[in-house]
This record gives C-alpha cells, structure tokens and sequence, in this order.
C-alpha cells in the first residue's frame, strides 16, 4: 500500500486546531495558530486518528494522501 | 392494550420526542456557529466542540426519526409516510406538518452531505450545509404550528428560549463575519499591527495588546509608498548617522 | 559573448521610446542554425537577437513578420509539436522553467479539449520582457499561440495581458491583421490582467478567468486536470510561446544552437543598470552573468532571479551564469531573467525593505503562514534598514521566514524567503552597521521599481 502522508489545503485553512489536537504525533501549531504537519509517512497505527483529524476538521482543509505531495 | 390508550402512548411519545428534537437541533446550530466563529467551551479542548456538533446533530437525527416513526404509527391521525419527506401531502393538519417535511428533507440533506463530507468535495459540502439556517427556522415553525404543547407555559418558555439561542448565535455569527478582516487587507493588518508578533492573527484581526507605536505603518497610510520611504530616509536618517530625530520610534 | 541590446525600457513597460545599438552580437559557439535550407523560407535567425529583430524599432506589422521568418509551419499532430519541443528541450520562461513538452502532453493527452492561455500578465514590476516582447513582436507570440491551441483542439485560446489600453489596442490590430490574412486556426480572446504581483500565478489567473478573483489556488486537482471552466489548461508565458513559433520553423537543432545542452536556447532578460536605467536584452542561457552587467566597483550587489530571486555579492555574480545549473547552487535563480545592479552608495537593507513591503502586500491574504510571517518579516525588514534595530529583530526573521517558507498554495512565500534571506546574507555588513547607529548609504532615492501594492479587494478582480 503506498504510504499515506498529511497535507492541509492552506487556502481553506482558517487555524481552527482542531487536528492538532486530534493528531499530535504529527501536526502543531506555529505561533499564529495554523498547522505544522510533519510530512513523513503516516505509521499504520496512526491512521484511524489521521482519518478522524481530517474527517473533524471543520474547514474540511486536511487532506490524507497518498501522492507525492507537491504543489 | 386498547387501541386508545397505545395511541395515547404513541401520541405522547411523538410529542415528546419533537420537543426534545427541537432543543436538540437549537444545540445543534449554536454549536455549529460556534465552531464556525473558533468559539471555545470552557475547560474543553478545540475538538470538543466540533465533536459535539456532529455528535448531538446524529441524537437530534434520531429523535426526528422517533418522533416521526411514532407519529405515522399512531392510528389515531392520518400521517402516511409519504407526508414525511413530501410537503403538504397529509391528511392532518398538511400546512404545519408539510412544513416538518421541508424540514426533514433539508435534514436529510445535511446529513447525508456531512457523513460524507471527505467524498463530495468542500465547495459542495459547505454550499449544502447553509441549509442549516433554513431548516431551523421551519423546524421551528412547524413545531409551533402543530404542537400546542408550546403555546403555554413552561414548553412556551422553552420555545422562546430555543428562539432566543439561534437569534443570539446567528448575530454572533453576522457580525462575526463582518468584522473580518477581507483577504486583501489581511497582510495589511499585520503591516500595520507591527511590532507586536502576539499570538495568531487570525480572521478577526491581530488579539493581544495593541502596539505602543504603530506610527509609521498605520493603516491609513499603507498605500503611500512614497512617504514610507521618506519615513525610512528622512525621518531616521541625518547624513549618514542613524540618530533617530526626536519624536521618532 | 555578447548579446543583442534591445529598444531602452522604462520598467512598467510603457511604450518603447527610441532605438538601441544596432550592433550585430554574436554568440561566439560557431554554430549558425540551419533554416536557409529550407524550401523558400527565409534563413534562420543567426545567433541572437532571436525573437526580436535587432535593431528593434516599433513593431513592423504581419507582413515584415512573415517576410523575416516565413509563414507559420503548423506541425501535422500534436505528437509533432510535443516531439520538437522535446527535441529543442525548450522549457517555461515564465520563471518556473517547466519542460514545455511535458506540459503539453498532460494536456494534449487527457481526452477533453483543452484551454490554452498565453500568459503575459508580468506581475514582477521589475521585469518588462513580456511587454517588450508584445509590443515588439506579437506576432511571434501569436504564432506560438496559434501552434499550441491548433496542436491541443483548445475549446478557447487566450492571451493574458497587463492592464494597458495602448498594448491591448496594439494586440487586437495584430489579430485582427492575422484574422484578415487567414493565419490563425483558433480565435483569440484578449484578457486584461488586474496588476497584481501573483495575476500571472497560473491557478491566480486561472481562477480570474473562471470570474473569481486572481488569487492562486490549492493546487489539487492542478490546473493542467482541472482549469478554465473546469477543463484542462495550458498556461505558457508569452516569451515561450515565441520561442516555440521559432522552433517550428527552425528545428530543435537550430533551437540548440545558443545555450548549453542542459539549458538550450536563449531567454530575454530585463536588465537594471546601476546608473538608473534598463533595458531588456536576449541573452544565450548560459551566458556569464559578467557579460549582461557591468559590475565594477559602483555596484555593491546583484539582484538575480527578480523579487522571488537572489542577492548576490558582485564577486560571487561575476563567477556565475545565467543559467539554474549555474544560479541554484548559488541561492539564486535564473527565474523571468530579472537582474540588477544596486548602486554602491545605496541602502541594500532600505531596498530590501521597500520590495519586501510591497511583496507582503500583494499577498493573497488566504493562507496563515503567509499573511501573518510576509508583513512580520517586512516590519522587521524596515527596522532593520533603520537605526539600532532592537536585538530580537534578526532572530524574528529568521524564524518567521522558517514558518513562512513552503506553506503557501503557491510560491509567493518561498520566494519571499529566498529574497530576504539572500539580503541578510548579502547586506550582513550593512546589518552590523546599522545596529552601531550607522549606515553607508549617501543616496537615499529608491532605486528598485515599486509600484503602489493592492489596497483593496477590488485590486483583485
């Protein structure tokens, strides 16, 4: 299975901080409130809480994918 | 049991479960504001009130689904279960009850959009989820029209009070949004609030204390760019000497 | 190496207002382009000037156009043209340097007709090519428009234009000549660009075509999917398009001629000269730096790449090259080929300032790290080009600028973050002086063009 990473939409983004909170492990929060995303691969046993961090967040801007990155 | 008194029940059960249903989904839209505005609940962490949201908005579902399942099964009034979801179509009172099948169609949308919220795309999501502000208000005026429960006493106190929370929480939420600062003066904002890093800025415009002396960046004058530059020449400047002049920061 | 000095420029772009030397440059390889060769056609251009004639004087018309280069040979698939611009190895000199043949497959392969954009909106203020080349040569640039939308059967054709009546007058005459002639396949719609910084950002201009605002979108599905009316598009600078309408008619080989054979070919620079003026030039990628600048000891420092660029000190510019194989190590970039030179007597951290300021303004104001981190650091910035800045201010920089880099929808942070780190590298110095109370500077004009940065949401649409 390729591997799976976090990635935030920064446009849709408003700094909620509900996902870093949801997944710590992999994302906090720079000094404005907006997420720090680590863009390592995510560990199998963190995907059911990556799932939920995208699932909850309210501005629907966290993504899981399983592309290289990129912009 | 004679058929009355499981009417009765029924009857009752349908009452109850309406009244609970409307307070449930008044929670539901104040919470949802909430969490559109970055409100907090005290003592609790940012994902408690996203998670109550989603989680009270899924009780408000099922108690509208006994409250309706009770209803049609109640023998004594002629509700079909096509008067659920399509307005006007009831024998018994159709206006009041075609208005909690608006509602319910506008439910049923909200639901199914946000359980699949990660599938449909955000444009699509939020386009269908403002139908929240629609299907409040006819939730409301359905339960007044067709519960005289709500006309007196106590139930009336609560019908008020579930009015005045949305009233509240959508004023909160306009002029939330009219005091955001729009995209193209965002970095301006933060231009003019220098110094002062404070923590973030967010839609709101910067929190923490405002800076001492914000003289030279002020808002009003952001579009000068001549006289920035004077401002950094000949105001801090004197022949090669950095002294500032007196007055300045 | 020499390369062919074009028509004087005032930065903004504004009409050519007189003629440059008209010597004839070359580029010192001994290679010559094999066009005479081929049947009729005029000969291939020799060496540089490519795109725009030397001696450049007013655009001539349709006629010189095609009595100079021949008529407009539309290659007989698309496979064709990607082939050739494969073979040439021409790349985007939009800044991005994107392989154009990969752009034109994504597009050209996925199955619904595409949109084609020319893109000539030149929101770098200090660069003036894409004017220049428009006002001086639009009908190469509307032959490589033609090539792609004809190669891509594209649903809708569109030059992206700064906001100016007198081009986009000059403009809708070229294409109404071509319509009269008969050379075009695909109509061509002209689209005013509002004069922001990030219009010419490829999903900004996209979302201003599709009637939104010009502001850059997150990237997924990329425009090349998903674009204009919800179609594929092709976003090209004006510069490559001209470039791509040479190759049809010369040939890969003929391309290769100039330049290197990692980075073939030749780009148009805009060039600020310390003594005030500029002018835009055509230069073989590759070429030493040295040979486009004057340098010398009335210049402090090189600005290489534009304002998303790099400065350089003049010793480490006088070592490199135009070319990214040259500049990227360097920090830098080759970029819309923007260079100047900075005046000794100036204020590099003043200067930086001033730009650093008008790039956090013209941010789109969407995503946190960069309206929050752009006008902190540019605050800063202006402390630091005044007196006795206080001691927190340069460790501020630094780790906004961490916070800021690679956490936009699009590259305007990125940039940002080079430019300024570049400048605390470059005017290191001047920051040591500046914090005893002093500051080397004896000429305090501005010198870098800044043009007044978006005031209001209307500035974007």
């Amino acid at each position: 299975m390729p591997p799976t990473r976090v990635m935030v939409n920064p446009v849709a983004c408003s700094g909620h901080g509900v996902c870093a909170e949801l997944l710590p492990e992999l994302i906090t929060l720079d000094e404005w409130g907006y997420p720090l995303i680590d863009d390592a691969p995510v560990p199998p046993a963190l995907e059911g809480q990556a799932r939920r961090a995208v699932r909850d967040c309210p501005a629907l801007a966290l993504l899981l994918t399983s592309r290289d990155g990129g912009r | 049991m004679d058929g009355i008194t499981s009417s009765t029940a029924l009857w009752f059960a349908s009452r109850a479960t309406g009244i609970v249903a409307l307070v449930l989904l008044t929670v539901v839209l104040v919470l949802g504001i909430a969490v559109n505005r970055h409100g907090r609940l005290p003592g609790l962490p940012r994902f408690a009130v996203t998670s109550l949201h989603r989680a009270v908005s899924l009780l408000a579902v099922a108690f509208v689904a006994v409250h309706v399942i009770t209803a049609i099964a109640d023998p004594f009034v002629a509700i079909g279960i096509a008067a659920t979801v399509v307005p006007f179509v009831s024998h018994y009172q159709p206006f009041w009850l075609g208005l909690g099948a608006v509602s319910i169609d506008l439910m049923i949308a909200l639901t199914v959009t946000s359980l699949l919220r990660g599938r449909i795309g955000r444009r699509t999501w939020r386009a269908v989820h403002w139908l929240a502000y629609v299907s409040w208000p006819v939730a409301f005026a359905h339960s007044i029209g067709s519960g005289p429960d709500l006309w007196r006493g106590g139930l009336l106190d609560l019908a008020i009070a579930c009015a005045v929370a949305v009233a509240g929480a959508v004023i909160w939420r306009v002029v939330g949004t009219r005091r955001e600062t729009p995209l193209s003066q965002r970095a301006a904002r933060v231009l003019a609030g220098w110094p002062g890093s404070g923590p973030g800025h967010r839609r709101d415009g910067p929190p923490g204390p405002r800076p001492r002396d914000a003289g030279r960046l002020r808002a009003g004058r952001l579009h000068d760019d001549r006289l920035h530059d004077d401002q950094l020449r000949d105001d801090q400047f004197r022949d090669g000497d950095l002294r500032p002049k007196a007055g300045a920061r | 190496m020499t390369a062919e000095h074009m028509t004087e420029q005032r930065p903004t772009g504004q009409r050519p207002t007189g003629q440059g030397p008209t010597g004839q440059g070359r580029t010192g390889r001994g290679r010559t382009g094999r066009g005479s060769a081929r049947q009729g056609r005029p000969p291939a251009p020799a060496g540089l000037p490519r795109l725009i004639p030397g001696g450049a004087g007013p655009d001539a018309g349709l006629g010189a156009h095609l009595a100079r280069l021949g008529p407009l040979p539309y290659p007989p698939s698309a496979d064709a043209l990607i082939g050739v611009a494969e073979a040439a190895g021409l790349t985007g000199r939009g800044g991005a340097a994107f392989p154009v043949h990969r752009k034109l497959s994504a597009v050209i392969g996925s199955g619904r007709r595409p949109v084609v954009v020319g893109n000539g909106a030149e929101g770098e203020p200090a660069s003036s090519k894409d004017g220049s080349l428009l006002w001086l040569a639009p009908h190469l640039v509307l032959d490589g428009l033609q090539l792609v939308a004809s190669a891509a059967g594209a649903s809708r054709t569109l030059l992206l234009v700064h906001r100016d009546a007198a081009l986009i007058a000059h403009l809708s005459r070229a294409l109404e000549h071509r319509f009269a002639a008969g050379t075009d396949r695909a109509l061509v719609e002209l689209v005013e660009a509002p004069p922001r910084f990030l219009a010419g950002e490829e999903s900004a201009l996209v979302n201003f075509i599709n009637g939104e605002t010009a502001r850059p979108q997150f990237k997924r599905p990329p425009v090349y999917e998903r674009g204009v009316g919800g179609r594929p598009t092709l976003v090209q600078n004006v510069e490559t398009l001209a470039h791509l309408a040479l190759i049809a008619r010369f040939g890969a080989g003929w391309f290769r001629a100039v330049g290197s054979p990692a980075e073939p070919g030749s780009m148009l620079c805009t060039v600020h000269r310390a003594d005030g003026g500029s002018h835009v030039v055509e230069a073989e990628l590759g070429a030493p730096i040295r040979s486009l600048l004057r340098l010398g000891p009335g210049v402090q420092a090189v600005l290489c790449g534009g304002y998303h660029g790099a400065w350089l000190d003049p010793e480490q510019a006088a070592r490199l090259s135009l070319a990214n194989a040259s500049l990227l190590p360097a920090g830098s970039f080759a970029g819309a080929g923007v260079l100047a030179e900075l005046p000794a007597g100036r204020c590099g951290l003043a200067e930086t300032a001033r730009v650093a300021r008008y790039l956090a303004l013209e941010s789109a104001g969407q995503c946190g790290p960069c309206f929050n981190g752009l006008p902190r650091i540019a605050g800063a910035l202006a402390d630091l080009a005044g007196p006795r800045p206080g001691g927190q201010v340069l460790s501020d920089v630094r780790r906004w600028a961490g916070l800021a880099e690679g956490r936009g929808a699009c590259h305007h942070p990125d940039g940002f973050v080079r430019f300024v780190r570049s400048a605390l590298a470059v005017f290191g110095p001047e920051i040591g002086r500046h914090a005893q109370g002093q500051c080397s500077a004896t000429d305090r004009r501005p010198f870098l063009p800044v043009p007044a940065a978006a005031a209001g949401e209307a500035d974007w649409s």
